[in-house]
C-alpha cells in the first residue's frame, strides 16, 4: 500500500472505531447492577488490523480512537480509564497475534479480558483501593463473551474482505 | 502455504477454547471465593480520594450525605445492608449498584472519587474512644 492510499485507509478505520465507539455509548447499559460492561465493538476495527495489516497500524487506530472518544464524549478522567485499558489490551493482543498459537477469536478474547484488567488496574491505583477486586469476577466472565463476539465478527472481516482493498 | 494454514487452525481454534475455559474457570472460583465463602461484614467504611472518610456499623440506620468536595452521594444503612440512595454524579452507576453487606463488597464512584466498603471488624466489648 502507497503512503497515501495507506493514510486515507489509516483514517477510515479511525472513523469506523471511533464511530463503533459511539454507537456503543448510545446502547443501553447491560446491566445497571454491574457497570462497565460493554461490548468493545471497536475492537473489530483492532483485530482487523493486527492480522491484515500491521500491530503498528493496529495500535495507531486504537491509540487515535481512545484519544478522539475521550476528547469528544469523555473527560480526562476516562480517557485515563480507557488509556489504561486500550494500552494493556493492545499490548496483549500484539504479543499473542505475533506468538501465533490462537486463532482471532482467541486473540480477542484475550483483549477484551486485558482491557478490563486495566481499566480495573487503573481504577485501583486511581482510588487507591484494592476492593475493586469484586468487579474483575464479573469483568473476566463479560470480557470473554463480548470477546467471542467480536472476534468473531472480526474473523469474518479478516476472511471476507477481499486481499486487493489493502493493495495499491 | 494454505496447506500449512489449514494443519494449524484446529490446534488455534482448541487453543482458542482452552483460554476461554481457562478464563471461564478463573472466574468461576472467584466467583465462588466473593459469594460463597464470604460472610456478611460488620462495618462500613466510606474513603473519599483514598482517605477515610467515616466509619458506621452496617447493624446501626445511617442516612448520611458523603461530601466529596466534587459532589455529594447519599449512603443509606438499613437492615443491616450499605447503598447509596441518590448522587450528584452523571452517571449514577453507584446509585444503581446492589445494596452491598458481605465482607469486601464495594460501592465505587468514581467521579466523586467515593468508596463505599463492607468490611469485617473484630468485635470486641472495648470502647472505640476513650474519652
Amino acid at each position: 500500500m502507497n503512503r497515501a492510499k495507506s493514510i486515507a485507509f489509516t483514517g477510515l478505520c479511525v472513523a469506523l472505531a471511533l464511530i463503533l465507539a459511539y454507537v456503543e455509548l448510545l446502547l443501553p447499559p447491560l446491566s445497571a447492577a454491574i457497570p462497565g460492561i460493554k461490548m468493545g465493538l471497536p475492537n473489530v476495527i483492532i483485530v482487523f488490523l493486527l492480522y491484515r495489516r500491521s500491530a503498528r497500524s493496529a495500535a495507531l487506530v486504537s491509540l487515535l480512537r481512545i484519544l478522539l472518544v475521550g476528547m469528544l464524549f469523555g473527560n480526562a478522567m476516562s480517557l485515563m480509564y480507557s488509556l489504561a485499558g486500550g494500552v494493556l489490551s493492545l499490548a496483549v493482543m500484539i504479543l499473542l497475534r505475533r506468538l501465533d498459537r490462537l486463532s482471532a477469536v482467541g486473540v480477542s478474547v484475550a483483549g477484551a479480558v486485558a482491557h478490563n484488567v486495566g481499566q480495573i488496574l487503573a481504577a485501583m491505583v486511581l482510588l487507591d483501593t484494592s476492593e475493586l477486586a469484586y468487579y474483575l469476577v464479573v469483568l473476566v466472565i463479560t470480557g470473554t463473551v463480548a470477546g467471542v463476539l467480536i472476534g468473531l465478527c472480526g474473523a469474518l472481516l479478516i476472511r471476507r474482505i477481499p486481499e486487493s482493498l489493502l493493495k495499491s | 502455504m494454505m496447506k500449512k494454514q489449514e494443519e494449524t487452525r484446529p490446534r488455534r481454534v482448541r487453543n482458542d477454547i482452552l483460554l476461554i475455559a481457562v478464563l471461564l474457570l478463573v472466574a468461576a472460583v472467584g466467583a465462588l471465593y466473593l459469594f460463597v465463602f464470604r460472610g456478611a461484614g460488620n462495618t462500613v467504611t466510606v474513603t473519599v480520594d483514598g482517605q477515610l472518610y467515616a466509619t458506621y456499623a452496617l447493624s446501626d440506620t445511617v442516612e448520611v450525605d458523603i461530601d466529596s468536595g466534587d459532589g455529594t452521594n447519599r449512603l443509606i444503612i438499613r437492615d443491616g445492608k450499605a447503598f447509596v440512595e441518590t448522587a450528584s454524579c452523571p452517571d449514577g452507576i453507584c446509585v444503581a449498584h446492589r445494596p452491598i453487606f458481605r465482607d469486601g463488597e464495594s460501592i465505587v464512584c468514581l467521579p466523586n472519587r467515593v468508596v463505599v466498603t463492607v468490611t469485617s471488624r473484630e468485635q470486641t466489648d472495648a470502647p472505640d474512644i476513650v474519652v
